[in-house]
């Protein structure tokens, strides 16, 4: 395996200071660090601390207008290889700070990406949180989140089996980014999925004068050679 | 290059005072707005189409045609004319009698409209809004250039042999604008057919409009019309001028806080710095609105929207006084020193005219006797082609 240089982003939701939920984020990342730096690449981490974000969250939910750190945040995210997301527990579902983000994403930026989920809470009932809700939303943005979902709630910070889950998902995280699964999807399957002009952070400027809406745009009709999507008949 | 306003024509409760107009009082309102325009000095008069509360304006046409019979010089125009929900063949029709009775001083901007209910009010599909923009715009486009038009689509009925009336002023078809801020298909037919494109210029900041605008003039040119520079680019924006920065900032405040659509979300001055909005004294609007140019190239129109959000009917017309006596005569100046040579005037009817007819009179068709089953046949007008061979009878 050649080496690498890959870019880790972890987005952290925990408002307080310390927060329990940027200490589970950062041990998750460091711990993918450590295992991709073992296995001979280089690594880039850098942190989202959704706290600093909130003065841009009015304007990017009610105008999809984006500040200068919500800018840098998705330019960060856009270039990710791998990404560690951890959120708080809040009212049984990841905290708002962490879903608001995520849901004024672009559906197309996080394609493929591997992707841990952590969640921390103050008792262990809000355990499938991670598993039952926060998955479900990075299966909506064609996120590929790792088998293992990390969750600590206060008795977990005294267990060692915390920290042989991280181990897990950072593990399960390092074959991922190294597998380079979300480039090959990029470089082969792109167009299949759904984009909008300027999505994908703004990186998605190709204009395909070659399609039906163009043919239309340009005079055409609707019903010149159209055909099924299915019809297998020519080519 | 024009200057003007654009209405949205929403009637919105004043924050201040928390008075809220009549659609009595607000569509009276519009109608001074647009004359004083002219009295100031501007160039064009907008009004968007609505199909539901707190908006006013269903029928432009109507509104436009008043206003126009109370002007001389002004433009009237859309922001936008709903190009799905609408039948071409009614924009056809009542655009081409508006462009009549205000002597050509007329134009429209289609655009999709940000409302999603109005489709199934119209019996359309929202999921179609585009293709539907597109295919009558297609067919918009045949009615005001050919005198019979036979035709078939996807989203209205055929029409076989079928004639808009009355045919355009002067046989010269309304100038068009298409309006879109993230569709690079109505860009592509706006350079198509060599019409005019709009960014509305108001939420994102001018990257995002950047794009659209870079692509039209590179197609406009691909398609043959002339250089990208001839490209005919039209802007919106908002301002809000007094005679200082801050008391421009104190008296916009409340409007913007809770103004429709953005309100209630980015604070004033982080939508002045990351988008066009200008908000102070007459300077700084100028200065502002300069930076367009340089953004997106000498352009044609700038629109700016000054009666929304509850503003009064006082504070507006103070407004257009300080806009066309103050800012506009400065940008004219200044636009017309950087305008780059070889760039396209701004569309007018006289100058369409010229450009067909040179010195030659226009056409002015007059129609062929009724046959008396009211239908004109292939040959409805005394000069048109027949489009169907007539046999000479017996």
């Amino acid at each position: 395996m050649t080496t690498q240089n890959y870019r880790l982003v972890t987005v952290s939701a925990g408002v307080s200071d310390p927060s329990s939920t940027r200490l589970l984020a950062d041990r998750a990342t460091q711990r993918a660090v450590a295992i991709l730096e073992d296995r001979g690449h280089t690594v880039t981490a850098t942190t989202i601390d959704l706290r600093e974000l909130l003065p841009e969250l009015p304007q990017a939910l009610s105008s999809q207008l984006m500040g200068p750190k919500f800018t840098r945040a998705i330019e960060a995210l856009q270039a990710a290889d791998g990404i560690i997301a951890a959120a708080p527990v809040y009212k049984a579902g990841a905290s708002g700070l962490f879903s608001s983000f995520f849901q004024v994403l672009d559906n197309d930026l996080l394609i493929g990406k591997p992707v841990i989920l952590a969640a921390t809470a103050g008792t262990a009932r809000h355990a499938l949180v991670v598993d039952e809700e926060m998955r479900a939303l990075f299966a909506y943005l064609r996120a590929l989140p790792v088998p293992t979902g990390l969750f600590a709630s206060t008795e977990d910070w005294t267990d060692k089996a915390l920290g042989t889950r991280i181990d897990r998902a950072a593990t399960e995280l390092a074959i991922l980014v190294e597998s380079g699964f979300a480039r090959k999807v990029r470089d082969d399957s792109w167009s299949r999925y759904q984009h909008t002009f300027g999505s994908a952070g703004g990186t998605e400027l190709g204009i395909d004068l070659d399609s039906d809406m163009m043919r239309l745009a340009t005079g055409g009709s609707l019903r010149d050679g159209r055909r099924e999507p299915f019809d297998l008949t020519e080519g | 290059m024009q200057f003007g306003i654009m209405s949205v024509s929403d009637i919105t409760r004043d924050p201040v005072t928390g008075y809220t107009p009549s659609e009595a009082e607000r569509i009276d309102a519009v109608t001074r707005i647009a004359v004083h325009a002219e009295e100031v000095g501007l160039d064009v008069f907008a009004i968007g189409e609505h199909h539901n509360p707190p908006f006013f304006s269903s029928s432009p046409t109507t509104l436009l045609a008043h206003i126009a019979a109370l002007t001389e010089r002004l433009i009237l125009t859309t922001s936008t004319t709903l190009i799905t929900t609408n039948d071409p063949v009614r924009i056809a029709e009542e655009y081409a009698m508006l462009q009549h009775l205000s002597k050509g001083r007329m134009d429209l901007m289609l655009g999709r409209g940000n409302t999603a209910p109005v489709y199934p009010w119209f019996g359309q599909d929202i999921r179609q809004g585009l293709p539907l923009a597109l295919e009558n715009y297609n067919l918009l486009h045949r009615l005001w250039r050919e005198d019979v038009v036979d035709w078939e689509g996807n989203f209205r009925g055929p029409l076989q042999g079928f004639t808009s009336t009355p045919r355009p002023l002067d046989d010269v078809p309304p100038f068009v604008w298409h309006g879109s801020i993230r569709t690079p298909e109505i860009a592509e037919q706006a350079a198509y057919y060599g019409n005019g494109y709009f960014a509305n210029n108001i939420f994102w900041p001018k990257e995002h409009y950047q794009r659209l605008i870079d692509f039209y003039r590179r197609r406009f040119e691909a398609h043959g019309h002339g250089t990208q520079k001839e490209a005919i680019v039209g802007l919106g924006g908002q301002a809000f001028i007094a005679k200082n920065s801050q008391d421009a900032h104190d008296q916009f405040r409340p409007y913007f806080n809770e103004a429709p659509v953005y309100g209630n979300g980015p604070k004033m001055e982080d939508f002045e710095e990351m988008t066009p909005l200008s908000v102070g004294s007459p300077q700084e609007v100028i200065d502002k609105t300069l930076t367009f140019r340089d953004a997106f190239g000498d352009y044609q129109r700038q629109l700016f929207l000054v009666d929304h959000a509850g503003l009064p009917l006082k504070t507006v017309l103070e407004q257009l006084d300080l806009l066309g006596g103050e800012v506009v005569p400065v940008l004219r100046k200044e636009l017309d020193a950087k305008r780059e040579p070889g760039t396209a005037e701004a569309p007018t009817h006289a100058a369409r005219v010229t450009a067909k007819y040179g010195d030659e009179e226009p056409r002015q068709p007059r129609p062929n006797a009724n046959r008396g089953d009211n239908v004109t046949g292939g040959s409805p007008y005394q000069d048109s082609e027949q489009s169907v061979a007539a046999y000479p009878s017996m």
